[in-house]
């Protein structure tokens, strides 16, 4: 069973992917999409970021609160955690229940209402027509989240440290700029942040498309499709870590 | 002109639809009737390809459109207006939006022309001033209106409608019913119609087919519908005891 779902699965993207019908109509429903799945996340990031860069000072100046471990290693540590795992992981973690679901939940209501059947009855790819905008949207939307989420989550620590004065500002810059190295740091951020919206914009179009009976059925929907993302980004997280980094 | 021969369509181990075969003529209203649950939206889903058919043919004119593949079956599809049991009006666009979605896909007319056209249905429909309010804004007729607007946008050849008068009022029905009517004579255009609403079928209905146990168990006309012996067809279309006792 889970083998059938996985070819299904890339059969519908497969079959999303192409060009469109009518130039005119993607681009404006590629511009509609960067809107909802972008603009309307920025608060959701921007507070989650904030609060876990402080967080990670606080923690990391608790743990190695010792003569012997320089404090530039609580800017250095900050840097390692919001490049590396919280400005991707984590925030595409939440943009999947927050995206995800009401990717789900928006076209499984469109099949349910037989508005998916209209669409093939005009001879229109309808998987293309409804989720390659929101494909190449969240692809292109992604990098620009994380760098956000990175900024906030590494100035917030910064403060954070200097106020309580448990780092101060030329120990955790110092930190922040040790061993940093862009290629590496932002090319590892950005292709996980990249497979993750994939996956974030595709799985639950996937669950949404196939839906079957009411109401009930597309919640259901929206649950499992925010389930198995989440699964899906976790492996992916392991996987892509596993291949760059080792 | 629509011909099926010999249709089978199965979901698993039930069998929906057995041994069909009907010719529905140009220019008429063709009724597939019966019973909820005895395969007559199935058998619409087959004729248009949204379920594929087990077995059998179905030519849309000369056109063998059971074998025709993805891209063919697009060319005839862009032919076909099909008004859907629950109107299915894309729920983000205005009325005059859902009328031009068909001719902003598929055609390549100008803003204005597409503008004209999608006025020109509405306005065909009796729809007037409705414009810019969306599917949740108006009332379950004005949205089967909308439905028969955007179905005849690209001046089909084919037309489809699955139970265009569920949900709606004796009045209001009778206006779709005669709305349909209209249109088919008007475009001399291939109409099918589901319905198991006999109002509609006295009403509209030139050609009627009855469907049972997923076969074709009754052909005939208005006349012959109500003066049939059949004793399936004769407990559908006299159901009510108000037209028993017309009968009587």
């Amino acid at each position: 069973m889970f083998f059938y779902h996985v070819g299904r699965y890339f059969m519908l993207i497969g079959r999303s992917i192409g060009r469109p019908e009518s130039f005119k109509v993607f681009r404006t429903a590629l511009v509609n999409e960067l809107y909802s799945i972008g603009i309307n996340s920025l608060p959701i990031v921007a507070i989650i970021s904030l609060f876990i860069g402080m967080v990670i000072t606080i923690q990391t100046a608790t743990a190695i609160d010792s003569p012997f471990v320089p404090d530039m290693l609580i800017g250095f540590t900050s840097r390692e955690s919001m490049i590396k795992e919280f400005s991707t992981t984590i925030i595409c973690l939440i943009l999947t229940g927050k995206v995800g679901s009401s990717i789900a939940s928006e076209i499984g209501t469109m099949r349910v209402t037989e508005q998916i059947d209209a669409l093939e009855m005009m001879g229109i790819n309808s998987a293309n027509y409804l989720i390659m905008p929101k494909l190449i949207a969240s692809v292109m939307i992604i990098p620009f989240l994380v760098v956000i989420s990175m900024a906030i989550g590494i100035l917030s620590g910064w403060v954070i440290g200097d106020v309580t004065g448990l780092c101060g500002s030329e120990d955790f810059i110092a930190g922040v700029k040790l061993d940093f190295n862009p290629t590496l740091h932002m090319g590892y951020a950005f292709l996980k942040a990249i497979f993750f919206a994939i996956a974030f914009s595709s799985i639950p179009a996937y669950f949404g498309y196939y839906v079957k009976g009411g109401a009930i059925e597309v919640g259901q929907a929206g649950t499992r499709s925010v389930v198995w993302t989440s699964i899906a980004i976790l492996a992916l997280n392991y996987i892509l870590t596993q291949l760059i980094l080792m | 002109m629509i011909e099926i021969k010999n249709i089978y369509k199965s979901f698993g181990e039930l069998d929906v639809i057995k041994d069909i075969s009907i010719k529905f003529e140009q220019g008429k209203v063709n009724m597939i009737i019966g019973e909820s649950g005895h395969g007559k939206t199935v058998l619409m889903k087959s004729i248009v390809g949204l379920h594929e058919i087990d077995k059998g043919e179905i030519f849309y004119d000369k056109d063998l459109f059971s074998v025709m593949d993805t891209d063919n079956r697009k060319e005839i599809r862009k032919k076909i207006g099909m008004l859907f049991q629950g109107s299915a009006l894309f729920d983000s666009l205005s009325v005059i939006d859902n009328v031009k979605f068909p001719l902003n896909m598929l055609t390549e007319m100008s803003e204005e022309e597409k503008e004209e056209r999608a006025n020109f249905c509405l306005k065909r429909v009796n729809l007037i001033n409705r414009n810019d309010l969306f599917p949740s804004e108006i009332s379950g007729g004005m949205m089967k209106r909308v439905g028969i607007a955007r179905a005849i946008a690209l001046n089909p050849r084919y037309l489809f409608c699955d139970e265009p008068n569920s949900g709606l009022d004796p009045k209001t029905s009778i206006v779709i019913d005669n709305l349909i009517k209209e249109i088919t004579q008007e475009f001399d255009i291939t109409t099918i119609v589901i319905s198991h609403d006999m109002n509609s079928v006295i009403e509209i209905g030139d050609n009627i087919n009855f469907i049972f146990k997923g076969e074709n168990h009754w052909s005939g006309g208005q006349e012959d519908i109500l003066k049939t012996d059949d004793k399936e067809v004769e407990s559908f279309v006299y159901a009510s005891k108000f037209l028993q006792q017309k009968r009587d």
